[in-house]
């Protein structure tokens, strides 16, 4: 496949705005601007462009309630603050061809009728900032930002943003709150940001990969773009892989490539010739996978078939000599550590949860362990304020029906059988 | 109007009404921790979460509003079941000490504990620790019972305007402090212990007065100011214990000040003065008010005849009514003759 969102990042200067625009850069956006708003949102409706932050919500949707709200001004926020473990993606978007981030996000901000645009830049990304700093600046001093852009007569103006480096601040409205200088909380939805989001005013919050996506639309069509991915979840798709492979790194491939092709034929397959345990396929908030359902089509629509979900597509491949003990542990002291604390059942059930799985693992524990878990588990997901909470336990849970006797093993033996 | 369905009962209600204030209109009781009438929607203790038909999972009934055509179970063993799960989370970090608790009996946790009959918490684990340091005079805060409903924060900056406490950390350590977790400095309104559903919040001069047994409550009017503010006093062997005002009260809805909530201990007061005084030979001897009326009449008139109406000036006080502060200045323009008038609240 062409490369969309990688496109020249092999060439060292890729993020500088001569070779951005020896590229091809900002073509689309003056391409956009000779077009009316309302064309725009059509055009990514049409392309069936899905949010890559991984509720896969339909972009062009999202933008239309914003465009149609009364109030004014409007906002348009790029959500940067990539913190689900395993993901690395907008990362490198924002690091080799930031560019095409501030070209999705004029064109975006010019649909909806923003003038202004955020970009919250995740905490733990401090070198990012530097970068994105000097992209705005370049954009700027070229006229692509500002009063009035390439002399169309259009404003936009970009302010980044960067967070103090909490998860739950990828989460859209507590990453709102945070803009407005409060506790990264989440709000009660509805309503929803795009209706009132940032100063109670409709906001557009589009991932990095989201809004890079839009340059490429406009450039060939929302008929061209069809044909990229699946008809469900069309477009091209950065994969993350890390973990146990030969060739970990970010992956370009069309949208609904199977997992067993991204792991085996991209990333080389597993390393020091060990076998498959399991995989996380997007980030450790979906739930684990066993080997048998590998040929799963990495997309919103049929992940959840395969009892998962494509989230923000951060594959964690795991060898035979991993403990999925050890693994959930890991991934409950994160949860743990960053539940934002303003909700009981994520509060304290992911302490709960981390608790009972370490006495597992230090061979104190019950028989009624197990059951503890898929109780704190279904509570969790059913009663938490936000997804940090509701998704929390998923791997958890999720490794408990594949590998229950790995469970069982730690606690009838006292023994990881890997 | 709105009609909805809740528990099988038709009900209807205003629009942009939450579920759980269109149950409780109807006398459905949703447990609840984080909501207050008064205060803007959190949905942070999760326990009034309800069904609704159609919707894939359940919602809070204090921060999801009514619409056309709903129907909500408030309850169901699936809620019942999530609701006391949720409720054992929160007393596994809990001291058990309801023994000394000067909120014993009146604690909504306690109650909520009681009704779901959890004797000790199923998940137990860690359970936050703090050292209390609070060099406040009025309110005793031991944030190991707090529950972290934010009622204390909301009601802070939402009503009074305050805002001197806010969370501080997160997950399990998060916990309600003022800035940089120095000692509470604030008005002392006591709006706050006021809303605490737990013990967590109670007033210093409360502790170890008095439980809930065989003491009496008289409704009165706070005498510190014209405002008017409806009191409760609590008694038990005819001492005051506590000041509480009635959220259903008309001037004050409950909220009182410093001076109303905690400053009643001069009604005991050895020094507190109970008849007038005149001075004689350079010493206060208590007299009756005819004494006294009849006295400062005299000394009035004699005042004004020999140095005129100007040598005399009055000075009123905010404890006094509107009313009064109007006859006293009337007083002193009419009968006395001068504008030599003045009150405490213009300086």
């Amino acid at each position: 496949m062409e490369k969309i969102l990688l496109r020249n990042i092999e060439n060292p200067r890729s993020a500088d705005i001569k070779e951005y625009i020896k590229n091809g850069g900002y073509k689309d956006l003056l391409l956009a601007l000779k077009m009316q708003p309302g064309e725009i949102i059509e055009e990514v409706k049409r392309s069936g462009l899905r949010g890559r932050g991984g509720s896969g919500f339909p972009t062009g949707l999202k933008w239309e309630v914003a465009l149609r709200d009364p109030k004014s001004p409007k906002y348009l926020i790029c959500n940067a603050d990539e913190g689900e473990p395993g993901t690395f993606k907008d990362r490198l978007i924002m690091e080799k061809n930031p560019h095409l981030l501030i070209e999705g996000m004029i064109i975006a901000g010019y649909a909806i009728k923003a003038e202004y645009g955020y970009i919250y830049l995740r905490g733990e990304y401090p070198y990012v900032k530097k970068i994105l700093s000097r992209t705005i600046k370049e954009a700027y001093d070229k006229g692509y930002l500002g009063e009035d852009i390439m002399g169309r007569g259009v404003k936009f103006h970009i302010k980044l943003y960067q967070g103090a480096g909490a998860y739950i601040c990828g989460e859209e409205t507590a990453l709102i709150e945070s803009i407005e200088g409060k506790r990264g909380q989440p709000r009660i939805k509805p309503p929803f940001p795009a209706s009132t989001g940032v100063w109670g005013m409709p906001s557009v919050v589009n991932n990095v990969e989201t809004l890079s996506n839009i340059p490429y639309i406009i450039e060939i069509g929302a008929t061209a773009y069809l044909k990229i991915g699946t008809p469900e979840c069309p477009g091209p798709k950065l994969y993350c892989v890390s973990g146990h492979v030969k060739r970990p790194g970010v992956y370009e491939l069309p949208m609904g490539t199977t997992l067993r092709e991204i792991i085996y034929t991209h990333a080389g397959g597993v390393r020091d010739g060990k076998r498959l345990k399991a995989v996380i396929p997007g980030g450790i908030s979906t739930p684990i996978l066993p080997p048998q359902n590998i040929d799963c089509t990495m997309d919103f629509v049929n992940m959840p078939r395969y009892g998962s979900a494509l989230g923000s597509g951060a594959i964690i491949v795991m060898d035979e000599t991993v403990c999925l003990l050890k693994v959930c542990e890991r991934a409950l002291r994160f949860f743990a550590h960053e539940s934002c604390g303003k909700c009981t059942p994520c509060r304290i059930g992911t302490k709960r949860m981390l608790e009972t799985i370490q006495r597992i693992l230090r061979g104190a524990e019950r028989d009624e362990d197990i059951e503890s878990l898929l109780e704190l588990g279904s509570v969790m997901d059913a009663a938490s304020f936000c997804p940090l909470g509701q998704t929390a336990p998923n791997l958890v849970i999720s490794t408990i029906n594949h590998f229950r006797e790995e469970f069982e093993s730690h606690i009838k033996e006292g023994r990881c059988p890997s | 109007m709105v009609k909805l369905r809740i528990d099988g009962i038709d009900i209807e209600a205003l629009e942009g009404m939450a579920i759980l204030e269109a149950a409780r209109l109807k006398g459905i009781d949703i447990p609840a921790l984080c909501y207050h009438p008064k205060l803007s929607p959190y949905g942070g203790c999760r326990l009034c979460i309800v069904e609704i038909k159609g919707m894939p999972r359940p919602v809070t009934a204090c921060t999801t509003t009514v619409s056309e055509g709903m129907e909500v179970r408030t309850t169901s063993p699936y809620i019942e079941r999530l609701r006391k799960t949720n409720l054992d989370l929160l007393l596994s970090d809990h001291p058990y000490d309801c023994m000394v608790c000067q909120k014993a009996g009146e604690c909504d946790l306690q109650d909520l504990a009681y009704q779901y009959g959890i004797r000790e918490p199923r998940f137990k684990g860690e359970r936050r620790i703090y050292t209390k340091r609070d060099g406040n005079p009025f309110i005793e805060r031991d944030m190991e019972k707090c529950i972290l409903c934010g009622k204390c924060v909301r009601i802070c900056d939402e009503v009074q305007g305050v805002s001197a406490i806010d969370f501080a950390y997160r997950g399990l350590k998060t916990k309600v402090c003022p800035p940089f977790e120095r000692d509470l400095d604030c008005e002392f309104c006591g709006q706050c212990v006021m809303v605490c559903p737990t013990g967590s919040l109670v007033g210093k001069n409360w502790i170890g007065k008095g439980r809930a047994r065989n003491v009496g409550e008289v409704n009165t009017t706070c005498p510190y100011c014209g405002v008017g503010c409806s009191l409760t006093l609590h008694i038990k062997d005819n001492k005051i214990i506590r000041v509480s005002s009635k959220e259903d009260s008309v001037v004050n809805e409950g909220m009182l000040c410093a001076k109303g909530r905690f400053g009643y201990d001069f009604v005991a007061s050895p020094d507190r003065l109970k008849t007038p005084l005149i001075k004689r030979n350079g010493r206060f001897e208590p007299v009756s008010w005819d004494e006294a009326l009849d006295y400062i009449s005299k000394r009035l008139k004699e005042i004004k005849e020999k140095y005129g109406p100007d040598a005399i000036g009055g000075l009123s006080s905010a404890r006094c009514t509107n009313e009064e502060n109007y006859l006293f200045q009337k007083f002193m323009r009419a009968a006395v003759g001068t504008n030599n008038i003045d009150h405490c609240a213009r300086h």
